[in-house]
């Protein structure tokens, strides 16, 4: 079986991002609300936030990206569901090959589709004013960041993908996560917000994933936030990882 | 009888929560024949297909497909067959081409472009070929489903309701395609509702209802079930399908993949 795993899933990746080369508009129409609130929160907004920060785009971008994968990984959803619904997913099941590379080969789609679309998103902001003095390994960092921020994200995806009964439920449960980042330090200091949606705010993984980012960006000191941010993609990973292959075991046995 | 049989099954048994949708069906199928499996909707008839292509893990029964015990030797049973399911289960997004080469890979073969073309050419999809599947007819995505159920040969192929919600000159472009697998001596075991299509194509039919095997054999067989039949002259009134053929006529329904074929466009 997992000899040819890699194989398997390197064709059926093939294929899925065809489906993507085919329909940009799910990358464009994912870029397209973060660049919107981009534009929205540093020209309307954004005057009258005070974060201690000389630019607002500067401060504001690594919860715009965030929101950009969160908004990315329903498409994962969608495709899961669509590949179901027709049927194709059962002749993939009744043929000799790895079974899991069915879902790798989404999980690697998505990686590819959300970074095209936070590329989008990052020259927006250099466009409107973001800069950053950060050196190689500090994007590096970024990207590796976002990159498992992704890959949590698109395993959670993979679930109602699998069990959702409509187009509609598979694409539902990312709205949560995109309002996520509203309730952290991604937009404002949290300072100044009330006692109990303050400790919620400070304790989310976003905004230690944010964090992390932003001082990657402005070249300060990571210190231990950054295993925090780490430790949270890495637990959503694992838990939603394991219950997407419980799903998957039990809707193809 | 097990060991000449390219499909054993024992005992099979399955329920969704409290309802039993297989109470036990027992059948063989022999090698390079064709079985109809009928039924009307809900008899269970996809259930059966499922179990036998290791997606329905069954609740009580054993079940072989060339040998190969669906239970314990999945990987194996998954080698031996090719599932054509009630929706055609083909890539709307991909060409026909695109579709074919697709599964050529991943059965693993050489050159998967050569086959796709041959198997284009013989189901009358060449000129098609670079289209996407999304622009096909009913007729024609058909054709493509069971031409990637082709590729790599395998042994048994199982056809789920093959003709549901075709038109009548795409459901015989099918029972062509279904007759010229068993010639090249495939085992084909087919579900089906429709009376005439088991009549047509099966060397054997079962009649599965309420989860049972309730008779099982040739229709020569089946027909003295009922008291002998009794001379009576009618006169002969053309079919509705007769009349449809004179009209659209049916030749040459294999060059011509792209042809509209609604009624309205023949008189």
């Amino acid at each position: 079986m997992t000899k040819n795993f890699f194989g398997d899933t390197a064709v059926l990746l093939k294929r899925s991002l065809r489906h993507i080369a085919r329909s940009p508009d799910t990358i464009i129409t994912t870029a397209i609300m973060p660049i919107a609130m981009l534009l929205l929160f540093v020209y309307v907004f954004g005057g009258a936030i005070n974060t201690g920060s000389d630019s607002y785009v500067d401060y504001l971008l690594p919860g715009i990206l965030l929101i950009t994968i969160a908004s990315g990984i329903s498409y994962t959803a969608f495709r899961l569901f669509t590949d179901k619904q027709s049927g194709i997913f059962e002749r993939f099941q009744s043929m000799p090959i790895a079974r899991s590379s069915v879902l790798w080969a989404h999980v690697l789609t998505s990686l590819v589709a959300n970074l095209i679309s936070v590329v989008l998103v990052v020259l927006v902001a250099l466009l409107m004013g973001f800069r950053s003095g950060a050196g190689v390994l500090a994007w590096l960092g970024v990207a590796g960041i976002l990159g498992l921020f992704t890959l949590a994200l698109t395993w959670v995806a993979v679930i109602p993908g699998l069990t959702a009964k409509s187009t509609d439920g598979a694409s539902a449960f990312s709205y949560p996560l995109i309002f996520l980042p509203f309730i952290s330090s991604a937009f404002v200091p949290t300072d100044t917000m009330p006692g109990p949606v303050r400790a919620f705010a400070e304790n989310q993984p976003v905004t230690s994933i944010v964090q992390a980012i932003r001082d990657l960006f402005t070249q300060q000191p990571v210190g231990t936030g950054i295993w925090t941010a780490l430790a949270w993609c890495a637990g959503i990973l694992v838990v939603a990882y394991a219950f997407a292959m419980a799903t998957y075991r039990r809707r193809t046995s | 009888m097990t060991i000449d049989s390219a499909i054993h099954v024992q005992g099979l048994a399955k329920s969704y929560d409290e309802h039993q949708v297989l109470r036990g069906v027992d059948f063989d199928v022999a090698r390079g024949s064709i079985f109809a499996l009928l039924g009307s909707n809900g008899a269970g008839k996809t259930t059966v297909v499922k179990s036998l292509s290791t997606l329905l893990r069954p609740d009580a029964g054993t079940a072989s497909v060339n040998g190969f015990d669906v239970a314990t030797q999945p990987a194996e049973v998954r080698e031996s067959i090719s599932l054509t399911g009630q929706f055609t289960a083909v890539d709307e997004i991909l060409t026909g081409r695109e579709n074919l080469v697709l599964v050529a890979q991943l059965r693993h073969l050489e050159d998967p472009g050569t086959i796709a073309d041959d198997l284009l050419e013989r189901f009358g999809l060449t000129d098609a070929a670079a289209r996407k599947v999304s622009t096909y007819s009913g007729g024609m995505r058909r054709r493509l489903d069971i031409a990637m159920s082709l590729i790599g040969n395998p042994p048994v192929n199982f056809l789920d309701e093959p003709t549901t919600g075709l038109d009548p000159e795409a459901r015989l472009e099918v029972w062509h395609a279904v007759k010229e697998l068993a010639e090249h001596g495939t085992t084909v075991l087919l579900t089906t509702q429709y009376l005439d299509e088991a009549e047509q194509l099966a060397d054997r039919i079962a009649i599965l209802h309420e989860g049972r095997i309730i008779v099982n054999g040739t229709l020569a067989e089946l027909k003295q079930l009922i008291p002998p039949a009794e001379v009576e002259y009618i006169e002969k009134q053309p079919t509705l399908e007769d009349v449809f053929f004179a009209l659209v006529g049916d030749d040459d329904k294999y060059g011509d993949a792209g042809r509209d074929r609604s009624l309205a466009t023949s008189n």
